[in-house]
């Protein structure tokens, strides 16, 4: 692929992350059905080039801001906002919602609501595919709230000691929910970290997409032949840590300077700045994009709420007993048929 | 290592045998934790199987027991069968968010797409002078989380084919083995389990009570029903086995014909998965009961290290018969207040 194609791709991508965060909070306003929990990924779209990288049969771990990741890996804009709104038709069946959306056949392996919490099932799915000599890495995405996590330490220490096919990636938007990172650690080189454990440590600026997708490219060709890193992705989370957050730790100032640091806005400017694309040009793909996400957002408030029996099944394997429902279990103490 | 049908096996070397069949059977399994490979696990459970299946199968890991739990979730969400052993229960506390809030709720979050085919084997249990960070009974943390599977085999012949049958299953299973009972020995059938995953088992009939039971306890319940015997009191005893799934149908109409039962448990008392089965008997009997379903179970204490501390913390053979004969021939034991 030639780097004009490839940088309108990566543009598209990200364009398409931020519209579907953009509209995704439309969801509580139109129909109070979405679930409270609600982390935009707004400023983090540089993952589109750490996405592009990685291998059609690689898989991926992710965190609670994670939306932005599963739609650079193919995710469909209909059915996360149909999980997020509660409906039978999300990726989950409403059952995850926006912190667990997943697609298995999309090598998502979930995302997770407990920081660091899914750190280590990256490890274990690399220690899957070099059991298996399958070729495939796994990809573990957090933030840098998990970089205190003690089993990111155990992970980082276990791939390098095993040679696991796994790439560590931290989207460091230096905030884990109010607390800033040099409020969290004294060593805020993430990057030194990783390279204490045994892995290769890198850090690339996330506004620039392009340096994400090479860099990430490298690290990822080296997991695949056992050598394991952390790859640390700069960018600054634009809004709160969740939906009711108005970021009283942190001041105006420093948010309007860190939203001058737009991934979106910068691989713009680079499209047009080269000559790859106009502004013309530009502008009618970001309203194709509009026009899809909002097709996909009408879809998903149009589908039909979970249905409450459905709380019973996907509890165990199919076939296994499965719970008592608490009515059935009254009906057998108090019923006709009690003791 | 071997051993033929019939023979007279320990419960460690029944277990040794049925991850040795399984793995045999299937090349998915692999078996990950601490000194399970070269030491050949803490109570020798897994000695011999590096040599048989190599280092691709065996891992010994470093001490890091959330990244050992976490790394076999990854893995069984990917196509292996892993036994991840946590050498004692008591280390659950490190491991609960990748136990209760991931392989738990992998399957349900996303909505049946994966499930988490994993075992943990773990053992537990007083009697050794372990002390109090190495001698509990847990499995109501584990009881109480929706989508684990809780198993507590307490003979050998259990030890040996409900871990075979836990690597069959789709979901994580939690299995808890007592260290107390390694040694004791048993019959191996290898072709022929105890009962149905999921169902107690009678271990002995009697009509004047039930005592029901599991892991190390039932022996120490079968112990106190010969007692009773002579004195005139036939017990019922059950093993439980499986804690989730369980069936208490059977458990239950045996209530109902002698009136009076007893829960025997080693963990202690309060909050424990004890008082979950005094309540669903209770709640299925309650008309046919004589008395109030007791339980006797461990102190409301830790575990204390000195012999003589930890014998008196957790319930003993003269406990239970002196409990049962008063509750079923009200005669009062010379502790009663």
């Amino acid at each position: 692929m030639n780097s004009a194609s490839r940088l309108i791709d990566l543009y598209r991508t990200m364009r398409r992350i931020r519209t579907f965060e953009e509209r995704v909070g439309e969801m509580f306003v139109r129909q109070g059905t979405a679930g409270s929990m609600l982390h935009l990924s707004i400023g983090e779209e540089g993952v589109a080039g750490i996405c592009a990288e990685m291998g059609e049969d690689d898989s991926f771990t992710a965190h609670h801001r994670g939306h932005g990741i599963f739609l650079a890996r193919g995710g469909r804009p209909d059915r996360m906002f149909a999980e997020i709104g509660g409906r039978e038709a999300g990726y989950c069946a409403g059952k995850g919602g926006s912190m667990h959306i997943a697609d298995v056949a999309l090598g998502h392996l979930g995302a997770n609501a407990i920081v660091g919490g899914g750190i280590p099932h990256s490890v274990g799915a690399a220690l899957t595919y070099r059991t298996k000599g399958l070729g495939r890495v796994s990809v573990a995405f957090f933030g840098d709230g998990a970089m205190q996590q003690g089993v990111l330490h155990e992970s980082m220490n276990l791939a390098a000691l095993w040679s696991l096919p796994v790439l560590f990636v931290c989207i460091n938007n230096h905030y884990g929910m109010g607390t800033r990172t040099d409020r969290a650690s004294a060593n805020t080189d993430f990057a030194a970290r990783a390279r204490a454990a045994g892995l290769a440590g890198r850090e690339v600026d996330g506004t620039d997409v392009e340096a994400v997708a090479a860099c990430a490219g490298d690290m990822l060709e080296d997991a695949r032949s056992g050598k394991p890193g952390l790859l640390t992705m700069n960018c600054y989370r634009f809004f709160g840590h969740a939906r009711m957050d108005k970021s009283p730790y942190r001041n105006e100032k420093e948010e309007l300077e860190g939203r001058q640091r737009d991934p979106v806005a910068s691989a713009r400017m680079l499209l047009a700045e080269r000559g790859l694309a106009t502004g013309d040009e530009l502008d009618l793909l970001d309203n194709e994009i509009a026009e899809e996400i909002d097709g996909a957002l009408d879809w998903a408030m149009d589908r039909p709420q979970a249905a409450p029996a459905a709380i019973f099944t996907d509890v165990y394997g199919e076939g296994e007993p499965a719970p008592v429902p608490v009515r059935r279990r009254l009906s057998e103490i108090l019923g006709e048929a009690g003791p | 290592m071997t051993v033929r049908d019939g023979d007279q096996v320990t419960y460690s070397e029944a277990l040794r045998q049925a991850l040795a069949d399984e793995m045999s059977e299937n090349e998915d399994i692999i078996v990950i934790g601490e000194d399970v490979g070269l030491y050949g696990g803490a109570y020798g459970v897994t000695k011999g199987l590096l040599d048989r299946f190599g280092p691709q199968r065996v891992l010994d890991t470093p001490i890091s027991e959330p990244c050992i739990v976490g790394t076999a979730v990854g893995a069984a969400m990917t196509g292996l069968r892993p036994v991840a052993e946590i050498m004692y229960v008591d280390f659950a506390g490190l491991v609960m968010d990748q136990l209760a809030n991931q392989a738990a709720k992998i399957r349900y979050m996303f909505g049946g797409q994966i499930g988490v085919p994993l075992v943990l084997r773990t053992q537990g249990g007083a009697g050794r002078s372990a002390a109090a960070q190495h001698s509990q009974s847990l499995e109501s943390w584990f009881a109480h989380v929706p989508g684990l599977r809780v198993v507590m085999p307490a003979t050998v012949n259990d030890a040996y084919h409900l871990l075979r049958q836990s690597l069959t299953k789709p979901d994580p299973v939690v299995f808890v083995e007592h260290k107390g009972l390694y040694r004791t020995k048993g019959t191996l059938d290898r072709q022929q389990p105890d009962g149905v995953w999921g169902r107690p088992v009678r271990r002995r009939h009697g009509d004047d009570v039930v005592l029901v039971s599991y892991s190390g306890m039932l022996f120490t319940a079968l112990e106190a029903a010969e007692a009773l015997s002579g004195r005139g009191i036939e017990a019922t005893v059950w093993d439980l086995r499986c804690l989730n799934p369980m069936d208490l149908g059977e458990v239950i109409e045996s209530v109902c014909r002698s009136g009076r039962a007893a829960v025997i448990s080693e963990s202690c008392t309060t909050g424990g998965f004890s008082a979950e089965l005094a309540s669903q008997i209770t709640e299925r009997s309650f008309d046919h009961l004589e008395e109030p379903v007791i339980r006797i179970g461990g102190e409301d204490v830790p575990i204390p290290a000195a012999p003589a501390l930890e014998t008196a913390a957790i319930p003993s053979a003269g406990l239970i018969v002196d409990s049962i004969a008063w509750l079923v021939a009200r005669e009062k034991p010379e502790w009663a207040a």
